[in-house]
């Protein structure tokens, strides 16, 4: 990618919100006097914040990258990780879980599950989800890091250590509350910052229509813009159900209908959205038990209507891309400086004597080394262009810069994590090139406050409070709220070091949490459900499933991968059409297993709760709640079947 | 607690503000790249719009929970 040069205006908004973001910090520092302010919000915000703030949890900035790259790889099927991966989700954990999570007065997720179960669960659940989330954050700051550097020619450490450092400062002083108002601010950026961008690109495709019709091409020549060689159904792009329902050699995602709607839908949506600490305690966080029920109903609207935003934009590129509209391309992988400054002299010799491209080839692999020339491997070069730049060097010679974006432009790889970047960079003048850049900065950095808020909460009440120090004063919790906090910043930096140096082991890190993740929501399902669940079939449930995971990865591949870290190590079984439905069935069978190993295990052990003490915990045994208190617009029953019919409403649109 | 609209609606009127000088100093050629719609100006003016509006709830919200009895004051 080449840079971006911001004018005065664009870095006078990224400062202004800069200074916003860390005087929230500051003026919000007097309101946090005991841990339970600090950690948990003293459950005082009001439902819209927590709603906005629950989804821009989610929305990190990888989400973002993340959404417009399977826009152009997939299309409009990619919006399923919406309408059917996240809405029925967040309507099922308003209406019948908010309560129990609430109502138990739990401070987060695992506590919750001390109280249902026992002590192993929750060490299970607590110990994996800190980790996580120092992983998490620190693969997010690396990327941003990253990004700045290639794209702003910012240094690498200067941009973690600074962005870091802000975070730090707001959350320090203000704790979740200052994430949770910066997460909102962020929300407001995001909208504000890319809506211009998506609107200038759908006028200059020439409108929905046109777009669509361009798409259908594209579906049925990928190969033209690099995007595989495989040929679809002309509706491949444009339509959301008809290429899955065609089965999974149908659709560019190589997924099957059971894979989508199970496996996503349900298992990876549910198992996301009903469990994972770092959403749900956004909702904890509300002021009375109706906002925190209303808060994952609130978010869900907008969560519904952001495929156009994030996902259009990767159907623009695709189709700007196929119609080569003022020589558009999706961007083309990145060429390290290392790469360049061993293969300039081997293609500058080249080119003197004169050889073949495919001689020049070699000879570049030779000159890079075996480490380099794995990376050069990964990028496939337009055999034509670079004939070109041969010949031209021979002719007079080029310039060191010019040879360099001369090599870069004849990568015919994608970069699809670029896209929605290179949009910006296409339409966005001087000032909106500020705000928009500002709300990728923003998503980035407050998404580093979300998953540092949740870790700290996490270590403070259910590991260190529950067995390192327990019966300390409050003032000693928040103390050790906020020392965590400087450590939690300080590991995500390690983490971002590990995952620059070490992409492949971070890849393993991640493929270990999707492990552990597949079967959880089988657990809290059987847990909230029924009563008669234990904490021992639910620990060996837990532990069983994420067995599963891995030895259905061990067992499984997709087509085109080889056997090792993308799976099938101890032999291939099954062979999928692609990672993602890989992904979906493993998640599919984790569930499963761990679904009936609890039902089993819990049948032979005795019950170690009483009806009394799992009274607000378990459906069966809690009182219902009086909804007729509030208007009839206000109660979540009713707002959820609202928000499912503008779901289905909206897939049938598309179908 | 803070109202977080007060900093949304300072924020926002801020950007608003800049990018409205933005629009108004730059020249046509400038804006070849937002297919010739002066994007900054139109985006500019939204921008201080939305800002206005939450300045304006948040303003609102201050009145009422700092008088609760302001409305039957007024009445008389």
């Amino acid at each position: 990618m080449q840079q971006i040069h911001l004018g005065l205006v664009d870095y006078a908004i990224l400062l202004a919100y800069t200074a916003f973001v860390i005087g929230i910090g500051f003026a919000l520092r007097r309101y946090m006097k005991t841990s339970s302010d600090f950690l948990t919000s003293g459950r005082s915000i009001p439902a819209w914040v927590t709603g906005l703030a629950f989804l821009s949890a989610n929305l990190g900035a990888l989400e973002l990258v993340g959404m417009a790259a399977s826009g152009a790889k997939y299309g409009i099927a990619t919006a399923h990780f919406y309408w059917v991966g996240a809405i029925p989700a967040m309507i099922f954990l308003a209406v019948f879980m908010m309560p129990f999570y609430y109502g138990s007065k739990a401070r987060s997720v695992p506590e919750y599950l001390k109280l249902r179960f026992d002590e192993r669960v929750r060490c299970l659940n607590s110990l994996t989800f800190a980790v996580m989330t120092v992983f998490a954050s620190g693969i997010s700051m690396n990327a941003l890091a990253k990004l700045l550097n290639q794209l702003l020619g910012w240094d690498y450490n200067l941009s973690l250590w600074i962005c870091s450092g802000v975070v730090l400062l707001y959350v320090l002083k203000g704790g979740l509350t200052s994430a949770i108002y910066t997460e909102v601010l962020q929300f407001f950026m995001i909208v504000l910052g890319f809506a211009p961008v998506v609107y200038l690109g759908l006028k200059d495709v020439g409108g929905w229509h046109k777009m669509t019709a361009t798409l259908a091409g594209v579906a049925q020549d990928p190969a033209k813009v690099g995007l595989g060689s495989k040929t679809f159904a002309p509706d491949a792009w444009s339509s959301a159900w008809h290429p899955l329902l065609a089965g999974s050699n149908g659709n560019p995602m190589g997924v099957d209908l059971f894979a989508m709607l199970f496996g996503l839908g349900f298992v990876l949506s549910f198992g996301y959205w009903c469990t994972n600490f770092l959403v749900v305690q956004r909702a904890m966080a509300a002021k009375n038990m109706g906002a925190a029920r209303r808060t994952p109903l609130i978010a869900a609207v907008p969560k519904m209507l952001f495929p156009a935003l994030v996902i259009l934009p990767g159907m623009i590129a695709a189709s700007l891309a196929f119609t080569g509209k003022d020589g558009y391309r999706l961007p083309p992988k990145r060429v390290d400086n290392g790469i360049y400054e061993k293969a300039i002299p081997a293609i500058q010799q080249a080119s003197t004597a004169k050889l073949d491209v495919e001689v020049a080839l070699t000879q570049i692999n030779n000159a890079l080394g075996p480490q380099l020339a794995k990376d050069w491997k990964e990028l496939k070069f337009s055999h034509e262009k670079l004939a070109l730049i041969l010949k031209d060097n021979a002719a007079s010679p080029l310039s060191e810069s010019g040879l360099r974006d001369r090599i870069q432009d004849a990568v015919t790889t994608n970069d699809y994590d670029g896209v929605i970047l290179s949009l910006v960079k296409k339409y966005c003048p001087t000032g909106m090139l500020g705000l928009a850049l500002t709300a990728l900065l923003a998503s980035f950095m407050s998404g580093m406050a979300g998953n540092v808020t949740a870790f700290n909460t996490v270590w403070t009440y259910d590991l260190y409070q529950a067995y390192l120090a327990k019966n300390k004063s409050d003032e000693h919790y928040m103390w050790m709220g906020r020392f965590i906090t400087v450590v939690g910043i300080l590991l995500s930096i390690a983490c971002a070091y590990f995952a620059s140096n070490y992409s492949n082991a971070m890849d393993i890190v991640q493929l270990v949490f999707g492990f552990v993740n597949a079967p959880l929501f089988a657990t809290f399902l059987l847990g909230m459900f029924w009563k008669r669940a234990t904490g021992t079939g639910a620990f060996l449930g837990l532990l069983g499933g994420t067995g599963t995971s891995a030895l259905f990865h061990a067992l499984t591949l997709a087509t085109g991968n080889a056997p090792g870290v993308k799976g099938g190590y101890l032999g291939v079984v099954q062979t999928f059409p692609s990672e993602m439905a890989q992904n979906f069935w493993l998640a599919s069978f984790a569930f499963g297993v761990c679904f009936l190993l609890t039902l089993v295990i819990s049948l032979m052990t005795a019950r170690t709760k009483s009806d009394e003490e799992l009274k607000g915990l378990v459906y069966s045994l809690t009182p219902k709640l009086k909804d007729e208190a509030e208007a009839w617009y206000l109660r979540p029953a009713v707002l959820g079947l609202v928000l499912l019919g503008c779901c289905v409403i909206l897939n049938l649109i598309f179908w | 607690m803070l109202d977080i609209r007060w900093p949304i609606g300072l924020m926002f009127s801020l950007v608003g503000v800049l990018l409205v000088l933005c629009g108004v100093v730059a020249s046509p050629a400038d804006y070849r790249k937002s297919l010739d719609i002066n994007i900054d100006l139109i985006w500019g003016v939204v921008l201080l719009v939305f800002g206005a509006l939450m300045l304006l709830l948040a303003w609102k919200g201050a009145r009422a929970t700092d008088e609760p009895g302001a409305e039957g004051r007024s009445a008389k």
